[in-house]
């Protein structure tokens, strides 16, 4: 007998995971984003042989040992995760899921943890250019670990490269290369180490804002903001740019995604990109309501900038529950040539898929070869959209509106002020004046924080704008989890919460304490 | 190179890699031993600084090689990790929670105004070290003897509930420890643990007074260590196993199959005496020839652990034997056959296996650079970087 899964695991799951995911993004920009501006810092310290570039370069790395050890602790927990909480995503997709995780182990992990202790204790006892090479290898493998895992959250995103096989039941790889280079696991990797670089130089900003304010080491401050703001403007420029390519791989793989993030109900020819607004609290699809309740508009944008077409068709949200239009601007292959089905057919197809499949396995344990055949090729015909055979209703395709809008919104406008925040900020230091504006000086301090909140913003647009898929259409995530008692999940949860926040505070409190000390005595007691 | 090999090939050589991932992995849980010897090794805070930063220099690596497997496993073994992890969720819960407060430990402990106290990191330290590897002990020996879950993968088809496995009992792993055989590895991986810490330190450490203490607590962890290893690898020995028919994939209940897969299998059978009598070696040596021979203890012991434990893992996988058995449902065992990745995906990995020795290579290039000299309270003093 099976028991019916209770819809509280897959919401404590589902809690749990964005808990932990929440509290390693908290961490893990920076030491993407840190670990080449310290090995900037010491290759210019290489360089120059100015033994104040060391103190510099030794005093971010003290900061950067405290935040890698909190990211680690938080990484194991995610990893696991996928086999607690989403046991069956682990088999499912286990095939082609586990293969970067494995490589990043192997590739990443180990080159940062080698060298990062060759980078700590290693002043004494190695060359100098030894420990500059260990700096850089450092960085690399941080980035490689992005590298990895972003290519398998992207592939979560668009699954290509795979075959479903209805003997194993899970999808199998077919072609590694298309995994490694699908376009959106491309645009996600640089537009997410590009976020961690810009988190890292307003960082450094910040905090050397902050030694100008309490007029101390304005040396120091002085020279880690020079080389934090150039390398600030060419990331965040990097950053509004490839941002600009996710927008485009949105629109072309996850329509819905992209008509939550617009808040779009009704799309149109030559749709136009909402620059501010406010959705209609409580508008459900279909209900004939406004979506907006204010909105400033710029014509057109929306349609060039997801199909580099400005004439071009954007499904909203009810053109993808009820169908009909012409998915002709999409420049990726795709199922629906003529026109989008409906939701609703689409769940009809799923669920022929699914039964077919279940077909397959009765046939194939009576020996039955004809049948299995059978089943085999009506799964194949609907297999596009086995997932929507788990939905209990259309109106479950459709994600958090108001959130996703707003997440948006939040990343984008900032990611445009982040620019001009750095264009100020070198202005006034070419100017020589940024030691005597306590305005700007305060504005640095607090930047740091809406840095944090820009790229949360940016994860909940892409992690909550594609429910309810764990992966695009294939398997929702009430299919994905384990049978555990919700219980057990609920007080793992408040476990991980206390623990985590426990961590952090003990973190932000050494991490103050230290920057208050200061680079004195080479920051690092 | 890999394409043209079996599955069946692909799915042995992936086994290897696993098994010597996690031989690799018991030794250096000398870390984790190391941790809960500190406060009887170490009385002034000198001392337990010099143990600290001694460990604390290869915590990072025990604890990404404990990832890399996961990882490992994940993608060469899908149907373990899906069916261990979602059901014996408490036991893997509680090592995982060990980790966490593990990574933190070393660089928050001796940091001004790090919120929870010096003493609070140092128990962190003892947890981890202790809870860690008795729990991973207790996990690893339900390879022989076996779980409550079935696994029917025909579920995907249940709209109302498509979970393939599903594991019997609330207690979702914790009844592990219900199991006297599982006790019995989980304790003896600790005492073993502890015995390789201690080895360690008389190996990089440069303090008469912890080296006396180091000498005494080699022989107190080696004796309940050498019991509790002999009374499992006899029971082990003695007992029945879960066979795999080759033919059709049947898994069924044999006398004495691990001693048949012992006698099947001369090589693991020698791998395995041999890495005993390391470990014994690298326990007497120091213990019998200590001004001379203290710090050689751990080049025995160490081997000697990843062959012993590299030998018990090709036990449980090799020679039709079913790996991670369920005893409530015998035909959902997992073997090597039955649960693994395609062979499109265990070629793929295997060429990335390929960077092994190279990462190798410069892990050691890298530690002896930094490692040329013993630490000692001198260093203490002088040295920028300390926990
Ligand atoms: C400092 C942080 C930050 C800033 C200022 C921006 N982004 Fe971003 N964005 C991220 C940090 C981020 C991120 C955290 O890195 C995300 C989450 C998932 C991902 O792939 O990257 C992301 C996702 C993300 C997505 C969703 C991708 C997906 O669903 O797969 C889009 C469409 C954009 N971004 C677009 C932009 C645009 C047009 C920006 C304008 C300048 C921008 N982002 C600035
Ligand atoms: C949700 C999926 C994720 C999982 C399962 C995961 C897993 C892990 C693990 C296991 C570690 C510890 C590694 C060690 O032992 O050294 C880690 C650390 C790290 N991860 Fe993640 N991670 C995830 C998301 C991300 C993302 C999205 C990024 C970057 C874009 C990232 C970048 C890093 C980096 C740079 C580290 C190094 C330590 C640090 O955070 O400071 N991870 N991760
Ligand atoms: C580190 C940055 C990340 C953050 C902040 C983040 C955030 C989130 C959030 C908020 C959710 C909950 C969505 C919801 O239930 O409405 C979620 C779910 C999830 N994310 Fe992420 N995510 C991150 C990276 C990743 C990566 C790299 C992967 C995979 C490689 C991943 C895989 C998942 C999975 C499996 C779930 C659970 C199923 C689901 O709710 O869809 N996440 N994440």
């Amino acid at each position: 007998m099976i028991l019916n899964i209770d819809p509280g695991i897959v919401d404590w799951s589902r809690a749990q995971f964005a808990l932990t995911a929440i509290y390693h993004w908290l961490f893990v920009p920076l030491t993407l984003g840190l670990s080449f501006l310290v090995a900037i810092m010491e290759t210019i310290y290489v360089k120059t042989g100015n033994p104040e570039w060391k103190r510099i370069t030794k005093f971010w790395m003290t900061l950067f040992g405290i935040n890698f050890a909190i990211g680690i602790a938080t990484g194991i927990i995610l990893e696991f995760e996928f086999g607690t909480n989403w046991s069956n995503y682990s088999w499912f997709v286990g095939d082609i899921f586990g293969a970067p995780l494995a490589i990043e182990g192997i590739m990443a992990f180990f080159l940062e943890s080698t060298f990062i202790a060759v980078m700590f204790f290693g002043w004494n006892k190695v060359s100098k250019k030894f420990h500059l090479a260990s700096s850089w290898l450092t960085a690399i493998g941080a980035n490689l670990s992005a590298l990895w895992i972003l290519v398998a959250n992207a592939w979560m995103q668009y699954p290509v490269g795979m075959k479903f096989n209805p003997e194993t039941a899970r999808m199998e790889m077919q072609n590694f290369w298309d995994v490694l280079f699908s376009p959106v696991a491309v645009h996600k990797f640089l537009h997410t180490i590009s976020s961690g670089y810009v988190t890292a130089a307003i960082f450094i900003l910040g905090i050397s804002a902050w030694f100008l304010l309490k007029k101390r080491e304005n040396g120091i401050a002085l020279k880690s903001i020079l080389v934090a703001a150039i390398f600030g403007l060419i990331t965040s420029l990097f950053l509004a740019f490839t941002g600009d390519g996710s927008g485009y791989t949105v629109a072309q793989t996850q329509p819905m995604k992209l008509a939550a993030m617009e808040g779009l109900y009704k799309g149109q020819n030559a749709n136009g990109l909402v620059l501010f607004g406010i959705p209609q609290p409580g508008k459900k699809a279909g209900d004939g309501k406004n979506n907006f309740i204010l909105k400033v508009e710029i014509p057109g944008l929306l349609s060039l900038m997801g199909y580099r077409n400005v004439d071009a068709f954007v499904p909203g949200i009810e053109d993808i529950l009820y169908g009909g239009y012409k998915p002709e601007f999409l420049n990726v292959p795709h199922v629906e040539k003529e026109k989008a089905l409906p939701v609703s057919e689409k769940i009809t197809r799923g669920k022929i898929a699914i039964t077919a499949f279940g077909n397959f396995k009765n046939a194939k344990k009576a020996g039955d070869e004809v049948a299995a055949t059978k089943a085999d090729s009506a799964m194949k015909a609907n297999f596009a959209y086995f997932g929507y055979g788990y939905l209990q209703s259309p109106e479950e395709a459709v994600p958090n509106v108001a959130l996703t809008f707003y997440s948006f919104r939040i990343m984008v406008a900032f990611g445009f002020y982040f620019i001009l925040f750095f264009i100020i900020v070198l202005y006034f230091y070419s100017k020589n004046k940024l030691q005597d504006k306590r305005w700007l000086q305060y504005v640095m301090l607090w930047t740091i924080p809406v840095v944090y909140l820009a790229g949360q913003a940016g994860w909940i647009v892409a992690e909550v704008g594609r429910q309810p898929w764990v992966i695009q259409d294939l398997l929702p995530t009430r299919a994905a989890v384990s049978m555990i008692e919700t219980t057990s999940v609920q007080i793992t949860f408040w476990l991980f919460a206390v623990l985590f926040t426990a961590l952090l505070i003990a973190e932000l409190m050494i991490m103050t304490r230290q920057i208050k000390l200061g680079p004195k005595d080479g920051g690092t007691k | 190179m890999f394409e043209s090999l079996s599955l069946l090939t692909l799915q042995q050589y992936w086994w290897l890699i696993i098994s010597l991932l996690g031989a690799i992995l018991v030794f250096l849980m000398f870390v984790q031993g190391g941790q809960t010897l500190i406060f009887q090794l170490g009385k002034t805070e000198t001392e337990k600084k010099i143990l600290v930063n001694s460990l604390g220099r290869k915590w990072e690596f025990t604890f990404t090689t404990l990832v890399t497997f996961g990882g490992a496993f994940f993608a060469s073994f899908p149907l373990f990790y899906s069916t261990s992890f979602g059901g014996a969720y408490w036991v893997w819960i509680v090592i995982l929670f060990c980790f966490i407060i593990q990574a933190v430990s070393y660089e928050f402990r001796s940091k001004p105004n790090n919120f929870l106290g010096q003493k609070t990191y140092e128990i962190f330290l003892f947890i981890n070290g202790a809870l860690g590897t008795i729990l991973i002990g207790a996990a690893v020996s339900t390879f022989f003897t076996g779980s409550q879950f079935s696994i029917h993968k025909e579920n995907l088809a249940e709209l109302a509930n498509p979970v393939i496995s599903q594991w019997k009992g609330a207690a979702h792993g914790l009844e592990a420890v219900l199991n006297w055989h599982n006790v019995a590895l989980g304790l003896a991986v600790f005492f073993l643990a502890r015995i390789l810490g201690t080895l360690y330190f008389m190996n990089t450490v440069d303090e008469k007074a912890i080296l006396g203490r180091a000498k005494k607590q080699l022989l107190i962890n080696a004796i309940p260590f050498l019991v509790f290893f002999l009374v499992y690898v006899i029971a082990l020995i003695l007992s029945k196993g879960f066979a795999v028919d080759p033919i059709n994939g049947t898994v069924s209940m044999e006398d004495f199959k691990y001693l048949h897969n012992l006698l099947a299998m001369p090589v693991v059978l020698i791998l395995f005496l041999v890495g005993v009598v390391l470990v014994l070696w690298g326990i007497i040596l120091p213990l019998w020839k200590f001004e001379k021979s203290a710090s050689k203890g751990i080049w025995f012991a160490g081997p000697g652990t990843i062959l012993t434990v590299f030998s018990l893992f090709l036990l449980a996988g090799f020679n039709h034997t079913s790996y991670y058995p369920s005893t409530y449902d015998l035909q959902s065992s997992l073997t090597i056959m039955n649960s693994s990745s395609s062979h499109y995906t265990l070629t793929a990995m295997s060429y990335v296996s390929l960077l092994v020795p190279f990462i190798l290579a410069y892990i050691w290039y890298a530690w002896r650079s930094i490692n040329k000299k013993k630490i000692d309270a001198a260093e203490m003093e002088t040295e920028e970087h300390t926990y």
